[in-house]
């Protein structure tokens, strides 16, 4: 009976959809300001059936209706009460599911928060996202209805063991706001065309959105990079997976997005650049989103694959690109704009920052690419290995990091080099000494390559602080946007402070240990003591201990575990980690070797690790004030004045 | 500066950047690619020695073998129609199993033997790479399926495969 209601929901969230996504926008064109008013309401009742849908299928999990196809293949009786939440968007239709909660979520946040934006706008901007939920929809009741039935089933499949966790409870939810947060940007530079209208203002309404998708989004691969680190169990924390690739490519570009919104809003400049990548964002989420479901790809994000999703995704996604590409094309002549700027300027700054971000995603997202095409072209079945993306990524992330320091520093307009050298070079000297003073500390040995990533990240620090120092505001007084910039960056020094050191100076090693031996590593004593058998709620272990000692002082007691569960009956490797600031000790079991209680075990020692994250955190911290800066409330609260006297006359013009 | 100098400085720049954008990358796809072979081929002599490249198969039932004294060991992919003896030192993934499909990445070394460096499988049981699954000569698998079906209890065939997305480590 739920499972039918949440069908039934999810139907008439469809048919809300279809009218959210014309009515409003036929009554723009005839100024029928009754059909315009439509589209607040709508997007209200959409976000309502949406969430009711939602919540049917959640409680279909933590009842363990286990006549739901859906649910007897991802859940289990056994299952912990949190995991059978999280099952909910443990594989494919449910994660769908989810993402359309996630998109009706965002439009309902732009039809509550955007009240000072003209009528005509907003209701285009529901509109084209109330077609974007039609698309989903649709695929959600065609291809993969996760409220199908079959007959009842004495229990379920069971959530992959992988997935049984608290990193995947969070880290989807977090990855789709950031995907699906992209549309909002997209429907803005959508409805802003269809308008005609390009100027500045589409551009600052859209500004706090991007940033906010932006923040789920580096949290949501943060996330998965930490999920894959503890619990894949090698210590791995980026494997360039084309599933991570799918990911990251809508960050980058949704990163230059940010930055090219900013030259947008203050100067009126690179309109069309703009409009292209807010396009180019969501048509990246949404390839990401085709290139995990249609299993095209031989990812190691492996799942039972359907040819008939991908196929309706592909047509979904060439839709959203060829549409705003020919409203593109008719609005050309709209985008001129008569401002200029000298070489060393700002604006370079920015434009720099521009074409590195999307020259890498264009890489990633060649090398992600390129398998199907080979295999596509019959030339062979090759893969394009991690080597591939540092060598390319390492080169432009250097290059990144030196524009960075000199964009922030540099004035709009029209600057000099010269200028630039009487700011810059206290922050070099800082980062100069940072670099080699760092490694001397704590670094066994030198390396040129930490040396460089110290530098860069230093740079980009300082460089940072500079900025802010410059500006000779107290901290309180400092604007959102000033604080969003000083931790953005500060965010990406200090992830990339932590990918170099522990890229360098990581140490690993698989080993032989019979119970009581011991093995040194990273000045560490690992003592092996011995395995015994162990029980949890749904799987039974072998639970290792390893006591590690420094200088013989005691540091950490660790319990690395291989489980078996019992349903999938798959063996899963649960590392023991001693997490640290500066460094995280990682032990993980093998397997068991002879009959003398000897195992294989790989140690780790791993410096620097928890900064990868941290920067990601900083990162998105700087986004979130930069979202929620004063200046775009004070700015609505005018445009709400001025808006309603113009609103009437835009509407008959 | 003019405004048309300018222009083309910028123009200038903006090519030399592609230029060297598409260098990067062209010479980075050159060296990074891995060629996806079948075991019929590497014994075929499709493979130069020292080149890196990816094997793939299922691991032959009763060929794994486990040196005592160190991490060594040693297993056979087979295609069905040809088998391949691969040497690897190290840990084996956890759903590392004889009759499933693996694939590996690794060179052929001075005498000949293949020796892996990486040892990848899925994270789904249910789950063959695509690769894998393309090369295997299907006949033989057919037998091979064909006798273990036999076992399975018809009940559960009625609940459809679990689609799951999992990341799989590479080792």
């Amino acid at each position: 009976m739920i499972p039918e209601l949440g069908q039934m929901s999810l139907i008439i969230a469809l048919a809300i959809s279809v009218m959210l996504g014309l009515i409003p926008l036929y009554g723009t064109f005839r100024g029928n300001s009754s059909y315009m008013a439509f589209a607040r309401p709508a997007s209200y009742a959409q976000w309502v059936f949406m969430a009711f849908s939602f919540g049917c299928l959640v409680y279909a999990f933590v009842t363990d209706d286990f006549s739901v196809r859906y649910v007897a293949t991802t859940s289990n009786s056994a299952l912990p009460l949190l995991f059978k939440v999280s099952a909910v968007w443990g594989a494919h239709e449910g994660s769908l599911l989810l993402w359309g909660f996630i998109l009706s979520t965002w439009t309902l946040a732009v039809a509550l928060f955007s009240r000072s934006i003209p009528a005509v706008m907003l209701s285009r901007v529901l509109s084209v996202l109330g077609l974007i939920a039609v698309g989903f929809f649709l695929f959600l009741l065609i291809t993969s209805n996760p409220f199908d039935r079959i007959p009842m089933q004495a229990d379920g499949r069971d959530l992959n063991p992988l997935l049984q966790d608290v990193g995947l409870a969070i880290h989807p939810p977090m990855l789709y706001m950031g995907y699906v947060g992209f549309s909002v940007a997209y429907a803005f530079a959508v409805a802003a065309m269809i308008g005609g209208k390009l100027d500045v203002a589409w551009a600052r309404w859209a500004r706090p959105w991007t940033n906010i998708a932006w923040v789920f989004l580096t949290i949501g691969i943060a996330l998965g990079s930490w999920w894959a680190y503890y619990e894949l169990g090698w210590g791995g924390w980026w494997f360039w997976d084309p599933v991570e690739n799918a990911s990251l490519m809508p960050w980058l570009v949704g990163t230059a997005l940010m930055h090219s919104l900013v030259i947008t809003e203050k100067r009126g400049m690179f309109k069309a650049w703009t409009v292209l990548l807010a396009v180019g964002a969501f048509s990246l989420s949404l390839l990401g989103t085709f290139l995990v479901r249609s299993g095209v790809l031989t990812s190691v994000h492996s799942f039972a694959s359907d040819p008939e999703r991908g196929l309706f995704i592909l047509v979904f996604l060439l839709l959203v690109i060829g549409i705003s590409l020919v409203l593109f094309s008719i609005r050309a002549p709209k985008f001129a704009s008569n401002a200029t700027f000298e070489l060393v300027s700002r604006e370079s700054g920015l434009l720099a920052n521009n074409i590195i971000l999307v020259v890498m995603a264009c890489a990633v997202l060649l090398g992600t690419l390129f398998p199907l095409i080979t295999d596509a072209l019959a030339i062979g079945k090759i893969s394009v290995g991690p080597p591939y993306f540092n060598f390319i990524m390492v080169p432009l992330g250097v290059v990144l990091a030196i524009v960075m320091g000199f964009g922030l520093l540099m004035r709009w307009k029209k600057d000099s080099f010269s200028r630039l050298w009487g700011i810059v070079w206290l922050p070099l000297i800082f980062a100069l000494v940072a670099a080699i003073i760092l490694p001397l500390v704590f670094a066994p040995e030198f390396s040129g390559l930490s040396l460089m990533g110290l530098l860069i990240s230093s740079w980009i620090a300082f460089t940072a602080l500079m900025w802010v120092i410059k500006q000779k505001r107290s901290p309180f007084k400092l604007s959102g946007t000033s604080w969003g910039a000083l931790l953005g960056h500060i965010g990406l020094a200090v992830s990339f402070t932590g990918i170099t050191l522990v890229s360098v100076y990581n140490v690993e090693k698989d080993v032989r240990l019979a119970p009581n031996e011991s093995y040194e590593l990273g000045g560490y004593q690992f003592t092996f003591l011995g395995v015994k058998d162990s029980q949890g709620p749904n799987y039974t272990a072998y639970r290792g201990t390893i006591d590690i000692t420094r200088d013989k002082a005691s540091v950490a007691v660790l319990n690395p575990e291989k489980r078996t569960y019992r349903i999938q009956t798959m063996p899963m490797t649960e590392a023991g980690i001693d997490a640290g600031i500066f460094r995280d000790l990682f032990v993980a079991l093998g397997e068991p070797l002879g009959s003398n209680g000897a195992w294989s075990l790989r140690v780790q020692y791993k410096p620097f690790v928890r900064w990868v994250w941290l920067g990601a955190i900083l990162m998105g911290l700087g986004g979130l004030f930069a979202a929620f800066d004063k200046r775009y409330r004070r700015l609505s609260k005018k445009a709400q004045t001025t808006s309603q006297k113009t609103s009437n006359k835009e509407v008959y013009a | 500066m003019k405004a048309r100098q300018k222009r083309l400085v910028l123009v200038l720049i903006g090519v030399l950047g592609v230029a060297g954008a598409s260098a990067l990358i062209i010479t980075a796809l050159r060296g990074n690619l891995n060629y996806y072979l079948t075991p019929t081929k590497v014994m075929a002599g499709e493979v130069k020695k020292g080149e890196l490249f990816r094997l793939g198969g299922m691991v032959r039932e009763g060929s794994l073998k486990r040196d005592e004294g160190s991490l060594d060991v040693e297993f056979v992919l087979t295609d069905y129609t040809s088998d391949v003896t691969v040497h690897y030192s190290g840990i084996l993934p956890d759903l590392f199993k004889e009759k499933q499909s693996a694939v590996t990445k690794g060179k052929l070394d001075a005498s000949g033997r293949f020796v892996a460096e990486e040892v990848l499988a899925k994270h789904d049981p249910s789950y063959m790479p695509k690769e894998v699954k393309d090369s295997l000569n299907m006949e033989n698998v057919e037998k091979a399926n064909a006798a273990r079906n036999a076992q399975i209890d018809g009940s559960k065939a009625a609940i459809q495969k679990p689609a799951t997305q999992t990341k799989e480590a590479t080792q």
